[in-house]
């Protein structure tokens, strides 16, 4: 296997872009990709792209082939990648794979989702096939109501409060209100998420990540020719996957994701890391609990620790792990295929000393954590300088 | 939502009845039917089990925004269901009190109607659960 690296990284503004098409955000995505990696068109050898839904939430399917076209890329093979919300850290595997094999050298992954082409209900109908169909949504279930059974168990178990749910809300918008891309850059209080609008108890609307469009990209080299296209190329170390049950109520504990567990057991080991040698972590916070149970899944913090440790701000700037620098799928926004590129995209510029305003000091080494559905996806990536 | 005619058809036995199957080999319950045992796999046989819709709340949540076709419902509780025998599965409570429901209160399946397509639609039953008291 070959060392791979990102050379060049990319995204569009994140948010309800109303007068912004799909193939605008796709394209406009991939073109500062490369510019940023210094290659043409003509040095690409494949393309990977993550979107979830495109085919409900935009009719398109065959998206490989449309990108090819629209980004003037023809003959160029680009293959679409699904896993719910975590499809685009798993088009981002793909294309490390590829490199890795030896298969290809430049590759070019992407991730997309444009979702406010319809209406909240619609929206969310769809969003739901991320989980059981027959067996959840069916029957009355939402992804807020999947993520508050996790949320009462948690708070059963270890008595994690709303508070502490709270604080991870409050910390990504202050960290988002510094990125000129997230959809919301504007802080929040305590007092605003506590009083915001129930939507599945114990979850309220600022609990939530938003529905929002957006795209982005990344370009892949081996390590050992990348400093011939960029002066900071950042390795990615390792990357692992695992899968879960598709519904929640077949898992033995609600209160953690043994996929992301497994995932990120296979990525330290692989790395020869450990949790605490992580500076910087982009984590999947589509709800604030997702961030609680992230932390502690991923080894940052004991099962049952990461709500004091939130709430305490040992995940924010000056915290043990600066988590969800970008302002996480809270505050950024959560463009669902999108979401596991930009958090490499994020972990890129934190790398390199380019995330203006919400910098990590001295970042060396970083992390991604993408999930799918309730859980039955998780991918986590290991990053760190490659100069 | 969609739910085809067929579809609502093939699944009467589980949806109606709390039908699923048990693994001869390992003794596993699960909810709904499974062809294959996935902790055996290949070394597993698996055979009906109809569930006794007796079980207890394992965790719970009160929607307050529905998805389409649950509009005429909200405030609903939704639950995970820890069934006797042992499998878990997802369904509403009913009449009972969000306020006053706890992990653990003792619940029996009821059949109800889930959900209606649209005004001339299908009609679709299930399993929903009550309080024991």
């Amino acid at each position: 296997m070959r060392r791979v690296a990102i050379i060049g990284a990319a995204m569009t503004k994140f948010g309800e872009l109303w007068e912004r098409g799909f193939r605008d955000l796709v394209v406009e995505a991939g073109i500062k990709a490369l510019e940023n990696a210094n290659v043409h068109g003509a040095d690409l050898q494949a393309g990977y792209i993550g979107t979830m839904a495109s085919g409900r939430l935009v009719g398109q399917e065959h998206i490989g082939a449309l990108i090819a076209d629209y980004m003037g890329l023809n003959p160029l093979p680009i293959t679409r990648v699904e896993g719910a919300c975590a499809s685009g850290a798993l088009a981002l595997r793909q294309g490390y794979m590829d490199v890795a094999s030896g298969m290809h050298d430049i590759v070019v992954v992407g991730g997309v989702e444009k979702m406010t082409d319809l209406d909240i209900a619609q929206v969310s109908d769809i969003l739901g096939g991320a989980g059981d169909q027959e067996w959840e949504l069916f029957l009355g279930a939402t992804f807020p109501g999947l993520y508050a059974l996790m949320a009462r168990r948690h708070m059963y178990e270890y008595g994690t409060t709303e508070e502490m749910l709270a604080a991870a809300a409050v910390k990504n918008h202050k960290h988002g209100a510094k990125n000129k891309f997230a959809q919301y850059q504007k802080e929040i209080s305590m007092e605003e998420v506590l009083n915001s609008k129930r939507i599945a108890d114990p979850l309220k609307v600022f609990d939530c990540s938003p529905i929002t469009d957006g795209a982005a990209a990344v370009v892949l080299a081996p390590l050992d020719i990348a400093k011939k296209y960029t002066e900071k190329p950042v390795e990615i170390v390792t990357t692992a996957q695992a899968s879960d049950t598709i519904a929640l109520h077949n898992r033995k504990t609600l209160t953690g994701l043994r996929a992301t567990q497994v995932a990120a057991k296979k990525a330290f080991e692989r790395a020869q890391l450990k949790p605490s040698d992580i500076q910087v972590a982009e984590v999947h916070d589509c709800f604030t609990i997702a961030e609680i149970m992230a932390i502690e899944d991923l080894g940052f913090f004991p099962k049952g620790q990461g709500g004091p440790a939130t709430l305490e701000g040992k995940t924010g700037f000056g915290g043990d792990v600066v988590v969800n620098t970008s302002g996480g799928l809270k505050s950024c926004g959560h463009p669902v295929g999108a979401t596991g590129v930009k958090q490499a995209v994020e972990i890129t510029w934190q790398l390199r000393g380019e995330a203006t305003g919400r910098q990590v000091k001295d970042a060396e080494i970083g992390l991604t954590h993408n999930v799918g559905g309730s859980g039955a996806t998780a991918v986590v990536n290991i990053y760190r300088k490659g100069w | 939502m969609r739910q085809s005619i067929p579809l609502t058809w093939r699944r009467i036995p589980e949806r109606y009845r709390l039908q699923g199957s048990k693994c001869v080999t390992c003794k596993t319950p699960y909810f709904p039917t499974r062809n294959v045992c996935p902790a055996c796999r290949r070394k597993g046989k698996m055979e009906g089990l109809r569930f006794s819709g007796k079980g207890k709340v394992f965790s719970f949540t009160e929607i307050t925004v529905p998805p389409a076709g649950f509009e005429d419902q909200v405030p609903y509780i939704l639950a995970i269901i820890e069934l006797e025998e042992g499998a878990r599965l997802t369904a509403q409570i009913v009449d009972a009190n969000a306020k006053e429901l706890k992990i653990g209160d003792p619940v029996q399946s009821v059949f109800r109607v889930i959900q209606k397509d649209a005004d001339e639609g299908l009609i679709h039953y299930g399993f929903k659960f009550r309080l024991v008291k």
